[in-house]
């Protein structure tokens, strides 16, 4: 029998034992996708997801700063897609709404508002805030305390400038609020649907292609290593079978979870050829990694345990529950010792429709993992297989 | 008669643990048809010679030659000519027996329809064609090592190896494991049997090795190991006629080593028993002597191990 047949042969023997076993669907797929799910919906708003919250606003002065903090201060915002106003005729109507959740906040704008601030006399913008948004209610008291500071100033150089009283003209000129920046490519982020299907999947990969290398250990102690050994196939080709076994488990994984992902909970992985060889690249690495951990353990315990330690520590310091390369610093470049983090970082580059070339960096340096682990590995792959 | 041809040959065989010396110089060979028992209580070297037989652990001495051919633990086609059935079950508990006996034909190079119809077959010898598609980790423990022994037959190996093969298993699979050895021996081929049941070894074995701290004590049939210690059968004859003449006519016998008289009964010394006892009946007739009961008691392999090594076998 060839090399390669026999590899197949045990390739296939390892998937009909893992179909069997369900904890390695469980692993591969179920738990991941669950995962991604829950943290996608927890985290939507704080990871990439659009921040929108609305408004409610009573105008109760109708004259011109009360136009002024309308068309100056909130359209801005409005346009930018940050917030959504809803104008409510009374008070009792704009404390209702937000009372009853459907705003976040209530901006009242009394009577006199207008005449008070060209007078220099005492006015305010009072804020009803949602108990059940409380974000909501400071971002509202944010806007409201911009506003209240820009008039402020307006004041102090109008006094200065010998006691003019304050028009709308001025408040328009003064620099709003709250400025929206465009989200540049060095601060590129994908949203929290995407990053944890991105993140769940490469972090689970490095459980999954357990179940090919690791059995190495477990046929050992059940003595079908040694039944394989006598039999007249070369100790590389069972290492080979083994091997195969952890990638096309650990590249189906990741497949299903790319497709999953994106069918199921909207996640926007990209250029499918991008994400192809990210993929390969990314069970590559977890499958040498495990590999080199499996060669320094003695019992399958012993090598489930440290792998399970292994893949844990550099899931979290690759970013995969966190965005931690968007937090800077040294625990930004510390990730950069992961393949997960430069997975995710190849998810990051193909957002925007970018093509498979915006991901060979982060798939070379996945490789370069891989070629590095896989090497001692290699190396050290004559005492796991000692007959 | 010639010699059958030499299937295995294991020629001054060593292995050191660290400061252990679990194998030293061990030698012998098995002919085709011929059932070779290393007999040894647990930790004597047996499984660490198997080992070095098979090519999983390489000898710091010695060689091993399979069908002419050294065998190392590189050695890749060689291994096709041997049969392995380790003493622990190796077979896949989340697999069928089919499955299992499946996967290890195609392993050993059968080609798929080769390998449906010797599994067939295997299935049919260690009797378990009805369960073929459960689960063995459904089955009993004599089911388990039935399937352990078919997988080894699979590829129709000229060695086959059984290393303790009946350990923890229940009388009446043990029994169906040793008649299934005794049919593969009777068809020609070669076997390796290690055990430290006495009784085994000496129903199976045409030749056995007695094994104690890593070296070989002894070899040879059974007769001849016992002839090496110098013991002879006894045989106790009861009757009625005239005893002391009866005794006088057998000790003329050549192969009657001693005769006399005690307690009723005729106690004979003899070399091979079972060989001479219809010429002793014979005897007993001619001396006027009717014999009411023929108790034989032969030296067996416990007493051979305990007088080679100081110790007994289950020790």
């Amino acid at each position: 029998m060839t090399s390669t047949r026999a590899a197949l042969l045990i390739l296939g023997k390892d998937l009909r034992q893992r179909v069997r076993d369900r904890s390695a669907l469980l692993v591969a797929i179920v738990v991941p996708l669950v995962l991604a799910s829950i943290f996608g919906l927890i985290f939507h708003n704080a990871i990439g997801g659009r921040v929108t919250f609305t408004f409610g606003l009573v105008d109760q002065d109708h004259g011109a700063a009360a136009v002024a903090f309308r068309q100056q201060v909130l359209a801005p915002l409005e346009r930018n897609g940050l917030i959504t106003v809803v104008s409510e005729p009374t008070l009792a109507a704009g404390r209702h709404a937000a009372d009853s959740r459907k705003v976040s906040a209530t901006f009242v704008l009394p009577p006199g508002f207008s005449t008070a601030i060209g007078n220099g006399g005492q006015t305010a913008v009072t804020v009803i805030g949602s108990v059940d948004s409380s974000i909501g209610s400071a971002v509202a008291h944010s806007i409201a305390q911009s506003f209240g500071d820009r008039l402020d100033t307006i004041r102090i150089a109008a006094a200065a400038a010998g006691g003019t009283p304050v028009d709308r003209s001025q408040i328009a000129s003064a620099p709003p609020p709250i400025s929206v920046a465009d989200i540049s490519a060095r601060s590129r982020q994908l949203d929290a649907g995407t990053f944890y299907a991105a993140g769940m999947a490469v972090f689970f990969v490095f459980f999954t292609v357990q179940f090919g290398i690791s059995s190495i250990l477990e046929e050992r102690r059940d003595g079908t290593l040694a039944r394989m050994l006598v039999a007249p196939v070369r100790s590389s080709t069972v290492l080979g079978g083994k091997l195969l076994t952890s990638i096309v488990l650990g590249t189906a994984s990741m497949a299903v979870l790319a497709l999953a992902t994106h069918l199921l909970l909207g996640a926007h992985w990209g250029n499918p050829l991008g994400v192809g060889i990210l993929i390969v690249t990314g069970v590559l690495a977890a499958t040498c990694v495990m590999a080199l951990v499996a060669t320094l353990a003695r019992t399958p315990d012993q090598a489930g345990a440290w792998q399970s330690m292994v893949a844990l520590v550099l899931g979290m310091l690759g970013g995969t529950f966190f965005p931690l390369a968007q937090a800077g610093g040294v625990l930004a470049a510390l990730s950069l010792a992961t393949p997960q983090a430069w997975f995710l970082r190849g998810i990051e580059n193909l957002t925007g429709g970018a093509g498979p070339s915006a991901v060979f960096g982060p798939a070379a340096a996945i490789v370069a993992f891989a070629v590095v682990t896989g090497s001692i590995a290699f190396m050290r792959a004559g005492r796991l297989l000692a007959r | 008669m010639p010699a059958p041809a030499r299937v295995l040959i294991c020629r001054e065989l060593r292995k050191r643990f660290d400061e252990v010396e679990a194998v030293r110089g061990v030698s012998f060979e098995i002919g085709a048809g011929e059932t070779y028992g290393l007999l040894g209580p647990n930790g004597a070297g047996k499984t660490t010679t198997i080992s070095m037989v098979c090519g999983l652990l390489a000898p710091d001495g010695g060689e091993v030659l399979v069908a002419g051919t050294p065998l190392t633990t590189h050695s890749v086609a060689e291994r096709a000519a041997i049969g392995y059935v380790p003493q622990e079950l190796a077979i896949y508990p989340d697999l069928n027996a089919r499955e299992n006996l499946h996967f290890f034909a195609r392993l050993y190079g059968l080609s798929p329809a080769l390998a449906r119809a010797r599994v067939d077959e295997v299935l049919a010898v260690i009797g378990l064609t009805d369960r073929a598609r459960e689960q063995t980790k459904s089955f009993s423990g004599g089911m388990q090592r039935r399937l352990n022994i078919g997988i080894g037959l699979l590829h129709r190996p000229r060695l086959l190896i059984l290393d303790e093969p009946t350990v923890g298993v229940d009388p009446q699979s043990r029994n169906a494991i040793l008649e299934s050895v005794e049919r593969l021996s009777s068809e020609g081929l070669a076997v390796l049997y290690t055990t430290h049941y006495m009784e085994e070894a000496e129903r199976l074995c045409d030749r056995i090795g007695i094994v104690d701290l890593g070296e070989l004590k002894a070899e040879g049939t059974r007769a001849e190991l016992v002839a090496l210690v110098g013991q002879h059968d006894g045989i106790s004859l009861e009757g009625s006629g005239d005893l002391h003449a009866a005794a006088g006519a057998f000790e003329r016998m050549s192969a009657v080593q001693a005769a006399s008289v005690q307690d009723g009964a005729i106690q004979l010394l003899v070399d091979h028993a079972r060989t001479i006892l219809p010429e002793l009946l014979a005897k007993a007739t001619e001396a006027g002597l009717a014999v009411s009961s023929v108790e034989v008691s032969e030296p067996d392999l416990e007493a051979v191990f305990l007088h080679l090594t100081g110790k007994a076998l289950r020790d």
